[in-house]
């Protein structure tokens, strides 16, 4: 995709998939609706106007890949690549069903789009080292960039991973951390201390990049400036907010992995519809 | 009495033909790549490093991140063959196996050497007696032992024309050379190497030499046995084991592993399933293992043919009637 960025017709799309998220895991009646809200502006700005992909080819060998990493954020990849045109958006509504395209995290011999099964945290960032690597011995053209959850980051492996990535110095890569500072039963930091978080990434010889991860234009700008970056992979660690853009979801630990009530879900989507500009 | 001895070709270790083999099979298929967590030596991978250094892909000491790595490779059409030893993939990695690997059916060659008891002197930690049914539970997971180095150059050339997820078991020590060039591994069969009517000796890896001399031990005394060589434990070749629980009456298993979940349960679920005859599994009896020579080992730890021989007795004297 890219050329000239539409900011405000990138956050107008994610407004609108901020209220279908919702409204898919209450109608699933389980889910993880604080991470998909923290994550939904930066796979929005992937998706349709960064990636180079083609949702009527989704195997073309020199697509650019995304990993979901936090697989458990799913609901959030699964309403975006539905609006791409992945798979029909009736889908959605099955999603956690029994036989349903849509698992509750990731499974890649289930959904068109989805290059790697994820969930279990700190693996999808590993494939998506794989397939830098396979990339890069290719000679194929194509970046691949793996959405981490910061809670996933006390996971080793990500470590692991991290050495291994830069040591191939693998710069046709791009982590993007969803810093929201909560995982399932409190704050990142009183659970197991992450920061500082970008000085780690440092010492791992990463380009390291920080940005609010729901300032649009900021997104953007990281992700054309990480492609500019040579002989290293580059670390997106964007500050978010756990359930962004519903004010009784913001922040809220209890929020992690429970669905939204009817009554709740209501006062979310009034509020989300409030916010859209007015005329 | 001194073991009886069976006619071998020679020793040679399991890992030396993998190393060997994966150059061969590499010229082949253009498409595999071989990992190694920092055991490039003794996973045997230094031909294949200086003949195909573009494909040679060092992970160091990190065994979850190579299980990704070579998904994401597999998921871009590469064929790689993952190496470590037997206890840290599966045992380090086994999450990422079950998930990155198994059910999506990526196809991904896990061949992990150093298995079993006969490690030897680096002890308990090195000693991987469980990781057979580790992976055997795992859906979609073929598994294989094979009993030699003959057969283990055989295997490593037909899993790389095998698409799909597959866990190859072999060994540290040189071992016996038991099987002729006329062999033939066809992946998911049970090789009769014996005929005998008496019982059934079941077995994989170094075992099948073990239970060849067992054989020996047994026809001196007028006890007929058939020996199977199981090298691939999933798929089970059940109708070998059901003919041999139907034709023979009574069944050894034999493997150099705990006799939980490994070959012995295999053979066990199959037989129970379908045609219950007495079974005798010989193996490491639900304990962990010690520091010895390999040989000191299997005497403690009960993986003889005079185990294998003794068992053999006594699953006979349990047939019915």
């Amino acid at each position: 995709m890219q050329g000239p960025v539409d900011v405000r017709a990138l956050e107008a799309r994610a407004r609108e998939f901020r209220k279908t998220i919702l409204q898919v895991i209450t109608r699933a009646g389980s889910g993880h609706p604080g991470g998909s809200l923290s994550a939904i502006d930066i796979i929005t700005a992937l998706y349709f106007h960064h990636l180079r992909h083609d949702p009527k080819n989704p195997t073309w060998p020199d697509r650019d890949r995304f990993v979901l990493s936090k697989g458990h954020a799913c609901p959030a990849w699964y309403v975006v690549l539905a609006a791409c045109g992945y798979f029909d958006p009736q889908h959605l509504w099955t999603l956690r069903e029994i036989n349903s395209i849509l698992q509750g995290h990731p499974d890649m011999t289930r959904t068109p789009g989805v290059e790697v099964s994820t969930g279990s945290l700190g693996m999808g960032f590993s494939a998506a080292i794989g397939m830098a690597l396979a990339g890069k011995q290719d000679g194929r053209g194509y970046r691949v960039y793996a959405m981490l959850g910061d809670g996933e980051s006390q996971e080793g492996s990500i470590w692991e991973g991290a050495l291994f990535a830069a040591h191939y110095g693998l710069d046709n890569l791009t982590a993007i951390v969803d810093r929201n500072g909560l995982q399932q039963t409190g704050p990142t930091e009183e659970r197991l201390r992450l920061d500082p978080l970008a000085d780690k990434w440092r010492a791992f010889n990463w380009d390291v990049c920080e940005i609010d991860g729901h300032d649009m234009a900021a997104i953007v700008g990281a992700l054309e400036r990480a492609r500019t970056v040579v002989g290293r992979p580059q670390v997106i660690i964007a500050r978010t907010v756990k359930g962004k853009g519903v004010s009784f979801i913001e922040g809220v630990v209890g929020f992690h992995g429970k669905a939204l009530t009817k009554g709740e879900l209501a006062r979310a989507l009034a509020e989300l519809d409030g916010a859209a500009p007015k005329g | 009495m001194a073991a009886p001895t069976i006619a071998t070709r020679g020793m040679k270790a399991t890992r030396d033909a993998y190393g060997e083999a994966l150059v061969e099979v590499a010229r082949d298929h253009p498409q595999v790549v071989a990992l190694t967590g920092d055991l490039r030596d003794s996973n045997r991978l230094e031909a294949f490093a200086a003949a195909f250094p573009d494909r040679f892909i060092e992970c160091g000491i990190a065994e979850q991140n190579m299980i990704g790595v070579a998904a994401g490779l597999a998921a871009c059409g590469r064929i790689p063959f993952v190496s470590s030893f037997a206890v840290f993939s599966p045992g380090r990695c086994y999450d990422q196996i079950r998930v990155l690997v198994a059910q999506p059916r990526l196809n991904v060659k896990l061949v992990s050497t150093h298995g079993g008891i006969t490690v030897g002197e680096d002890g308990m930690s090195a000693q991987a007696i469980e990781e057979l049914a580790m992976m055997r539970a795992l859906a979609n997971m073929t598994v294989i032992v094979p009993a030699d180095a003959t057969e283990t150059r055989q295997v490593i050339r037909a899993i790389a024309g095998f698409p799909g997820p597959v866990y190859v078991r072999l060994g540290r020590a040189a071992a016996p050379l038991i099987l002729d060039e006329a062999y033939r591994f066809v992946l998911g069969a049970a090789r009769v190497l014996r005929e005998g009517t008496d019982v059934a000796l079941i077995a994989c890896g170094i075992m099948v030499a073990e239970a060849l001399a067992a054989a020996e031990t047994l026809a001196a005394e007028g006890i007929e046995a058939r020996v199977l060589n199981c090298a691939t434990i999933k798929p089970l070749d059940e109708a070998a084991i059901v003919a041999a629980a139907r034709e023979t009456g009574a069944i050894v298993t034999a493997e150099e592993h705990t006799v939980l979940g490994g070959l012995g349960g295999a053979v066990c679920e199959t037989v129970a399933a379908h045609h219950p005859v007495p079974v005798e599994r010989v193996g490491i009896q639900d304990c962990f293992g010690e520091s010895g020579t390999p040989r000191a080992l299997m005497e403690k730890y009960g993986l003889t043919s005079s185990a294998i021989a003794a068992a053999a007795r006594r699953a006979v004297s349990r047939k019915a009637g």
